[in-house]
């Protein structure tokens, strides 16, 4: 993969070997990233540690614990949770049928085409997309009244709520899934199948055994992946809900518009939790690939 | 093997019913404007909105400068760490992974408490500063995926002997970059301009946060006050991703489409 560059510093220098010119190739790229991404973050996180006059304190990080922030961040990360899961097992389905289903190949690249722009198809039109489908005058539930007499709405249903939320994120998320967990599978060797049956193993005791255990890390990692996407989108939730249903990024929206927590330190602090929060689960993703990509050589 | 083929088949269909569904639905309220027959009066309405044809023009005009500085930040990058400092590419990768790991909207909360009126470099101050702004956020949104797809296509041809070839025969840096580099990598460059195309014609968080004109907050101004327009602005904007990310998949396409053995 590295074959280009690894040899770099054996091969005669181009240039006189020095040492200025290569860091001052690299400062755009690292001024750049200073300023517009790291610093920036880092003045937040170390902001959550002041008080607004300068002292320290780790009052704003217990401030989060109070009822209102806590419930904000629990509705995230169930809402994030539910759509990961629900993406990671219709999505796993999808890549498994268009891998291993034995379907003509047009399927498979008409599916992931698709994925591709799905994947990318979210923020407001995604939430405008739902309101038309699954709103109290869209095409599914007029459909639903209309020829089965069936109140999609009489149920309980809501689209502005958890559930609603979450089948709407998982519209971006199983097209991410799919595009994640096909070359995994795809990496799946035919030897290994056909080495079980030889051994007098059932299809069940194949997919328990011998695949499942090869293919974990890539569905756990995946739907962290999933999870962390979910939890820092804020467009769609927006669009769809206003301000209604109080998850973590609309609360932070709203701290920075106008300061509703009476703490501009205290946005600092929920900032901070939702990078450890995507972080934590970023860092876990690549590890399980790492773990995954053991079997993909 | 029937069964898997017949449950496969179920789960292509059920997942295409749950892709199709919505884009129908939206289509089809798009068309109800006028009661009891199908009309294109909302499209009418979005297309003679003045507001409309400013933001979406601000926004293309955003996206086409975001690609011509993210290029020029990117390639010369992406270059360089494979030329002469490859022992910074991890470091490379992960600071071009981390607007995946960081919200974009912690991410502007930093520029805004960074960049305000009263700080050293006040870029929020005004219009044109808050622009530039907007422009370098964007650039930072899509990092992850331009930097990805220009170095994959950086990894198919050998940048030592380009440079070595153009060097012998005297070509100064700028040529070396702009006349070898660049076509070399054309299919880097076009995939990321059209995935950043994609990402900032739809993009809400920044733009609204930073008070600018964009799509993006037009897209949840009209959607929060008009009731068939939404839709009808939805059908346009996934054109323009199904557009963007089509020409995208046409360029890498082949690739992914195939097993990747």
């Amino acid at each position: 993969m590295t074959a280009v560059s690894a040899p770099a510093a054996s091969t005669a220098p181009l240039i006189k070997k020095d040492t200025v010119i290569d860091w001052l190739g690299m400062a755009p790229f690292i001024i750049f990233s200073l300023l517009f991404l790291i610093i920036p973050t880092l003045y937040l996180v170390t902001g959550a540690f002041f008080t607004p006059e300068g002292e320290f304190t780790f009052q704003n990080i217990a401030d989060l614990f109070t009822p209102s922030i806590m419930s904000a961040y629990w509705i995230s990360i169930k809402v994030s949770l539910a759509s990961s899961l629900g993406g990671a097992l219709i999505g796993f389905f999808l890549a498994w049928a268009v891998v291993l289903g034995g379907l003509p190949n047009w399927v498979r690249s008409t599916l992931l085409t698709f994925s591709g722009v799905a994947s990318n198809f979210a923020g407001v039109p995604l939430a405008f997309a739902f309101l038309a489908t699954l709103g109290r005058t869209g095409l599914v539930t007029i459909f639903l009244r209309g020829w089965f007499g069936f109140s999609l709405y009489g149920t309980g249903f809501n689209l502005l709520s958890f559930f609603g939320l979450t089948i709407t994120y998982m519209y971006f998320q199983i097209p991410l899934m799919v595009l994640i967990l096909t070359p995994a599978l795809d990496g799946m060797k035919k030897e290994w199948r056909e080495a079980s049956e030889i051994l007098g193993a059932t299809n069940f005791q194949y997919w328990t055994m011998v695949a499942f255990p090869i293919l974990w890390p890539s569905l756990l990692g995946t739907t962290l992946l999933l999870f962390a996407n979910a939890f820092g989108a804020i467009a769609t939730a927006y669009a769809l809900t206003g301000s209604s249903l109080n998850i973590v990024p609309i609360l932070l929206y709203a701290q920075i518009r106008g300061d509703v927590l009476h703490n501009p330190n205290l946005g600092y602090a929920i900032a901070l939790g939702m990078i450890v929060i995507t972080g934590v689960s970023n860092v876990l993703y690549l590890m399980l690939r790492m773990r995954a990509e053991r079997w993909q050589k | 093997m029937k069964g898997s083929r017949i449950g496969a088949w179920i789960a292509v269909i059920v997942g295409a019913s749950y892709f199709i569904i919505p884009l129908l639905g939206t289509l089809e309220f798009s068309l109800r404007m006028r009661r009891g027959v199908y009309s294109i009066d909302a499209y009418a309405s979005v297309f003679t909105d003045p507001q409309f044809r400013a933001t979406f023009g601000y926004s293309m005009l955003m996206a086409l400068l975001t690609i011509v500085f993210g290029m020029l930040l990117v390639v010369p990058t992406a270059y360089w760490v494979r030329l002469r400092v490859p022992r910074m590419r991890p470091i490379v990768e992960f600071i071009t992974l981390l607007p995946l790991v960081i919200p974009a909207i912690v991410i502007v909360f930093g520029y805004l408490r960074m960049y305000n009126s009263s700080s050293v470099l006040p870029l929020t101050g005004n219009a044109m500063g808050t622009n530039i702004l907007l422009v370098f956020s964007y650039i930072t949104l899509s990092l992850p995926y331009v930097y990805r797809a220009v170095d994959t296509a950086m990894r198919a041809i050998d940048v030592r002997v380009l440079t070595e070839a153009a060097e012998s025969l005297g070509a100064s840096w700028t040529t070396i970059m702009f006349k070898c580099i660049f076509p070399n990598v054309m299919s880097g460059v076009l995939s990321g301009a059209f995935i950043t195309l994609a990402i900032v014609m739809g993009e809400f968080t920044m733009a609204a946060l930073l008070n600018r004109p964009a799509f993006g907050p037009y897209l949840q101004l009209v959607g929060a006050n008009k009731a068939y327009e939404p839709s009808a602005l939805a059908v346009i904007a996934f054109t323009i991703t199904w557009l963007s990310m089509g020409l995208l998949n046409l360029i890498s396409g082949a690739r992914r489409g195939a097993p990747a053995r």
